[in-house]
This record gives C-alpha cells, structure tokens and sequence, in this order.
C-alpha cells in the first residue's frame, strides 16, 4: 500500500516560502511525477515526503495515517538520489543489504532479496565490487536494487537520470517504467526534463515556484494545458505562443499553436515566411519559419523528407481546432 | 608530464631540489654513522679513533635502553589514542551548525600555535603544581589530597600535556574529513534506518579512515621526538625518559658523542620499525 496525501503542506526556509501551502494526492500504485524547472521545489517537495525536511505547516498523510512527525526511516519509503548516494566503502551487496541490516531482517532472507534484486538489475556479476569500481548506469541501479529491498510502500527518485548520458538514460528510464509495471508500487519522480514526465507518468504534477500548476495525465495536460506556463512546458518542441492580432481574431489574448499542428505548404497558406534554422532528426525536421511581421520564429514539424533550404518561401497553416486559447491572466479559455 | 621532452625538462627542474634534499639528510646521518663507531668525548681527550660496534653495544646493554624504547611507545600510543578519539569527536561537535562558529574554531584550533616549551612550562605551573596549581585547588575544593603529577603520574602528565598541543592537529585534519562526506549519503543511510551511532560507524568513520590514517602517521613522524616537553618537566625523571631524551643525555650530560649517536641511529631503527607496523595496520587506507 502506498496512498500519500498532503494536506496543506506548507515549508518555508527562515523568511523564504517555498512552498506555499499545497494540496495533492498521490493514489496507490500510481507513478506520479513532479515535473517543473530547475529550483521550483520539486526536491524540497520530495523530501518532505521523504521526512528528510520538517513541514513548516500542514500535513502528511501515508495510507491515511499522520506520518508529519514520523522520522524518515519509519514512514516506509525508499529514496534514490541524484548523486545515488551509494556508500563507498561498501561492496555492491553490502550496500544492498544495508537497509535490511538495519532493519535486523535474518541472514538468509537478505541473500535471498540481493540475489533477487541483483538478477532483475543486471548486478549479479558485480556484488563484489565497490561503487567506484561501476559506471554510472550500473551505480543507478545499485541505488535503485538498495531501495527496492526494503519492498517499501512507495518509491522516491529524485532526478535519479541526470548524470547519465542520453542512451542510458532512455535505457533506464524503460527499465524504471518496467520495475514499475512489476512491483506495482507508488513511484513518485522529480525530474526538469518534461520527455521523462510524458514518458513515464501516470500523473504528471508541473510545479513552478512551489505551486502546482497542473495535474493530470500527460495526455491531459497536452491537450488542455491549464495555463500558459503548462503549454510552454509541456511538448516538445515548445509550443508555438503568438499574442496580438492572431489571437485577438481568435477572441484570446493569447493562442498556442504546437509545432505539429501547423502545415507547411510552398504554394499558399494562412502565413507567409522565410525558412530560418532546420533541425533535423531524421524522421522529423523541425523548421524555424520566420513569419512576415513577426519578431519569434514560429517552429513547425514537417516530415524527414520535407525539403527546405535556409531562406526559401513558405506558407503556413494551423489546424483551427488544435489552437490553444488563453486570457490575459494566462489561464486556459475552454 | 606527457611527452619526453616534458619528462625529461621536469627531471631537470627537480634535480637541484632532490639533491639539496639528499644533502640535507645524507650529511648528518653519514655524520652520525661516522661518529657512532668512533669514541669520541669532547671534554675528555677529544676523537679518540674507531671503537666499531662497541657504543652500539654499550648503548643496548644500558639498563636505561629498553626502558627508554617502553616510555616512547607509551607516550606516542597515548597521544595518538588521546588525539585521535578525541579529535573525532570535537571534529563532530565542531561541524554541528553553532552560534559563533568562526570563532569557536580558531579557539580549538589555537593551542598549536603556542610553543611546546611553553605550553609544557604553562601546565607545569599553573596546572600541575601541587601546591599553586588549578588542578590542585580544585582537589582541594573536593577535599582531596592535590596530586603531584609530574611525580607520580609523569607518563600520563606528559601525554596530557602533548595530546592538548596535538589535539587541533587532529580536530582540524578530522574536521575537514567531515565536512567532505556528501550530505546525501547520511540521508539515504538515514532513510535506510540508521540511527545516530550506526550512522557514525557505517558511514561517517569509514569515511574518516584515510584522515585518521594521516594523522596517525603524521603525529608519530613528530611524536617519537619529543622533547621539549619532558626537558621543561621532568627532566627525564620518574621513569619519563624517552629514547630521544636517553641520546640527550649520553650525548650532553655524559660528553659521550660516540655512544649518543649509536642510539640516535637505534632511534632511526625504531622509527622505522614503528613506521612499517602502521603501514601495515592503516596505510592500506591509503590506497584507492
Ligand atoms: N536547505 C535550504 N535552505 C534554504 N533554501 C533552500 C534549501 N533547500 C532548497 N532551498 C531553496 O528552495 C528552492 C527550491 O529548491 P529545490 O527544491 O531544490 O528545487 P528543485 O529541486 O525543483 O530544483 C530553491 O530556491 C532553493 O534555493
Ligand atoms: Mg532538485
């Protein structure tokens, strides 16, 4: 079991608010990522959960009971750092063993969880080794085998893939999705990257400044972005924002076009432009288009095929019905 | 240092350093090699031509010798266990966030700046004097009998006094040990269910070791010498003698050069003895 609710949780360092008080719950078995900048609070967010910071207000509840005042090693959750914090001095499997050392589980019992954690990560052949002696994906999963031991009610990861180099880290973030699958345990997971929230996320929460902008499924918070902030933020790339005359025609103060809802053509269109940068990823090509009259470049994805040279003519269209409304405060006009 | 050329100008550049180096310590050991086979008694018909082996002889035989060698290896085991069990624990109580932190630290840190002769005159006097001391008002106070210290307790006054110079070394080296552990690694062995003391044994000292190591070895390197300590106390009384104190006297007080420096190099021996036997016990922290 693994149900968390935050009731009004509130931290603030010295005069400095944090987070203003905040409601969220967290269901059991839901995978649920904190998604936001860099300094948003996502991490002091965790680790409040974690009970590794004291509340300044408010309350934590896990499987309904008060867990606010519950010291961190008896609210039942396991956490895997950025930094993996792996003890240096240890093996593999002492390092793995060390939560239910501490917990006093019997010798054999343990063995029997380390071999069974080493076998589902891959570790089998490295037990022996230190951590300084493993690359870093093998260091992620030790950190990952040490938390799954405990079987605790619900996992933390802070950031647990931004020291890892782009292929492991989509290797690993499959293989966290996969454990999650498995284990069916709550997984709570701080990341800045928005492609690891869509790609993992049952609910994604996106924070900024330490309130939450929206929570919902990462399909949900595409189609119906709440507010400006989570238009921008979620997508990739960005979503287009046009403000002025395109949207007061449109009845919104400001309209978000997504990059995939926009259709190019070399003939005619809504807009007219002048290619600027291409990116190409081989199966797309992402276009600056340089509007006429306009200061941003409108980005556009076209097919890997699509042949544009820098400078070329184009027209633009957006599809009408994928045009994302928003008010002067910034908030969704449905 | 990657290409020849590189290597072989930094061997140029080194090469006055070493050999002021090799000369700095070659000319009084060969010095003191010379002089330990040679009877040699500056007030009593000078050099006197080779005698070979016969000051080592004398120099062991002495019923001082072993006692001398069991007095150095007290004194330093002593100041190292005092320093070394201490300085952790000021070095924990230093990092804890405080009010007046700066301060506080260069207060723990000052009693190495004071000189040995002085800080030894300083407890001789005003601490351990039976009848003027702090220490002794205060047995007073409790209506005890004040104790004479450098009488009756020499070795443990001695290796009060020095482990008090010593402790800041240690405290500081330790403290910084410390301050280097990555705060994430308490956490998770925090969350892991470690409590205070495991979490001192399982992470915090391990991370220690190679710190402690180096203050262990260091403090010998300095410790097996001292001297200043015990000329300004004792004076080598009440069984305080070490064997540098042992080599002062033959070489001072007897006018016998020769037989001081057949124990000066007994000494090197020792050292080196003790120098392998911690290499064996600690040095292994040093590695990886
Ligand atoms: N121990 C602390 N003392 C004071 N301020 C802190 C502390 N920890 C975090 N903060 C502040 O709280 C804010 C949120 O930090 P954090 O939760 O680490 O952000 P994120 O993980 O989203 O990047 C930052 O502005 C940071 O400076
Ligand atoms: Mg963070």
């Amino acid at each position: 079991m693994g149900r968390i609710t935050l009731d009004k949780v509130r931290k603030a360092f010295g005069e400095v608010e944090v987070i203003p008080p905040l409601d969220l719950t967290i269901e059991d078995g839901e995978f649920v990522v904190f998604v936001g900048p860099s300094g948003c609070g996502k991490s002091t967010l965790l680790r409040l959960i974690a009970g590794l910071e004291d509340v300044t207000a408010g309350q934590i509840r896990i499987d309904g009971e008060d867990a606010t005042m519950v010291p961190p090693a008896k609210r039942g959750l396991a956490m895997v750092f950025q930094s993996y914090a792996l003890y240096p001095h240890m093996s593999v499997r002492k390092n793995i063993a060390f939560p239910m050392k501490m917990a006093g589980i019997p010798q054999d019992e343990q063995n029997r969880r380390i071999e069974a954690a080493a076998k589902a990560l891959n570790l089998t052949d490295y037990l022996d080794r230190r951590p300084g002696q493993l690359s870093g994906g093998q260091r992620q999963r030790v950190a990952i085998g040490r938390a799954i031991v405990r079987e605790p009610a619900a996992f933390l990861f802070d950031e647990p893939l931004s020291n890892l180099d782009a292929a492991l880290r989509h290797g690993m973030r499959l293989e966290i999705s996969e454990l999650h699958k498995r284990l069916d345990t709550t997984m709570i997971y701080v990341t800045h990257d928005q492609v690891e929230a869509m790609t993992m996320a049952d609910k994604i929460v996106v924070l900024q400044g330490g309130v939450i902008e929206q929570v919902g499924s990462p399909m949900e918070l595409y189609r119906a972005p709440r507010n400006i902030f989570v238009a921008g933020f979620i997508g990739s790339p960005k979503m287009n924002l046009l403000t002025g005359e395109e949207a007061a025609k449109r009845g919104a103060h400001t309209v978000g076009i997504r990059p995939e809802h926009v259709s190019i053509s070399t003939t005619d269109g809504a807009w007219k432009g002048t290619v600027g940068v291409a990116e190409h990823l081989g199966s797309d090509t992402f276009l600056h288009v340089h509007r006429e009259g306009a200061t941003d470049p409108m980005t556009v994805r076209v097919d890997g095929e699509f042949s544009a040279r820098h400078g070329d003519t184009v027209w633009l269209t957006a599809q009408e019905d994928q045009i994302h409304k928003f008010d002067a405060d910034g908030l969704r006009i449905a | 240092m990657a290409t020849q050329h590189s290597r072989s100008a930094a061997r140029f550049m080194m090469a006055p350093a070493v050999f002021l180096l090799l000369v700095w310590m070659l000319v009084p050991l060969s010095m003191t090699l010379w002089f330990s086979f040679r009877r040699f008694l500056p007030l009593r018909g000078g050099d006197q031509g080779f005698v070979w082996f016969e000051n080592y002889s004398r120099f062991i035989s002495s019923s001082a010798f072993w006692p001398s060698v069991q007095t150095t290896l007290i004194i330093v085991g002593g100041i190292l266990l005092i320093s070394v069990v201490f300085g952790i624990l000021l070095a924990l109580l230093l990092d804890q966030p405080m009010w007046g932190q700066g301060v506080v630290r260069i207060l723990v840190i000052a009693p190495f700046f004071v000189m040995p002769t002085v800080s030894a005159l300083v407890w001789k006097n005003m601490f351990m004097d039976p009848t003027n001391g702090l220490f002794a008002h205060l047995w007073r106070a409790f209506g005890a009998d004040p104790v004479v210290w450098l009488s009756d307790a020499p070795l443990f006054s001695i290796i009060l006094i020095v482990s008090w110079q010593w402790l800041p070394f240690a405290t500081l080296i330790l403290l910084t040990a410390i301050q280097s552990l990555d705060s994430e690694q308490l956490e998770a062995a925090e969350m892991d269910g470690a409590g205070h003391l495991s979490r001192f044994g399982y992470i915090i000292l391990p991370h220690m070791s190679r710190a402690i190591t180096i203050v262990i070895l260091i403090q010998t390197i300095f410790l097996l010498s001292i001297f200043a300590e015990i000329f300004v106390t004792t004076g080598g009384a009440f069984g305080s003698r070490t064997l540098t104190y042992l080599i002062y006297q033959r070489v001072l007080e007897s006018q016998n050069v020769g037989l001081g420096s057949a124990g000066g190099v007994y000494a090197i021996i020792l050292a080196n003895i003790v120098a392998l036997f911690l290499m064996r016990i600690v040095g292994k922290n040093l590695d990886a």
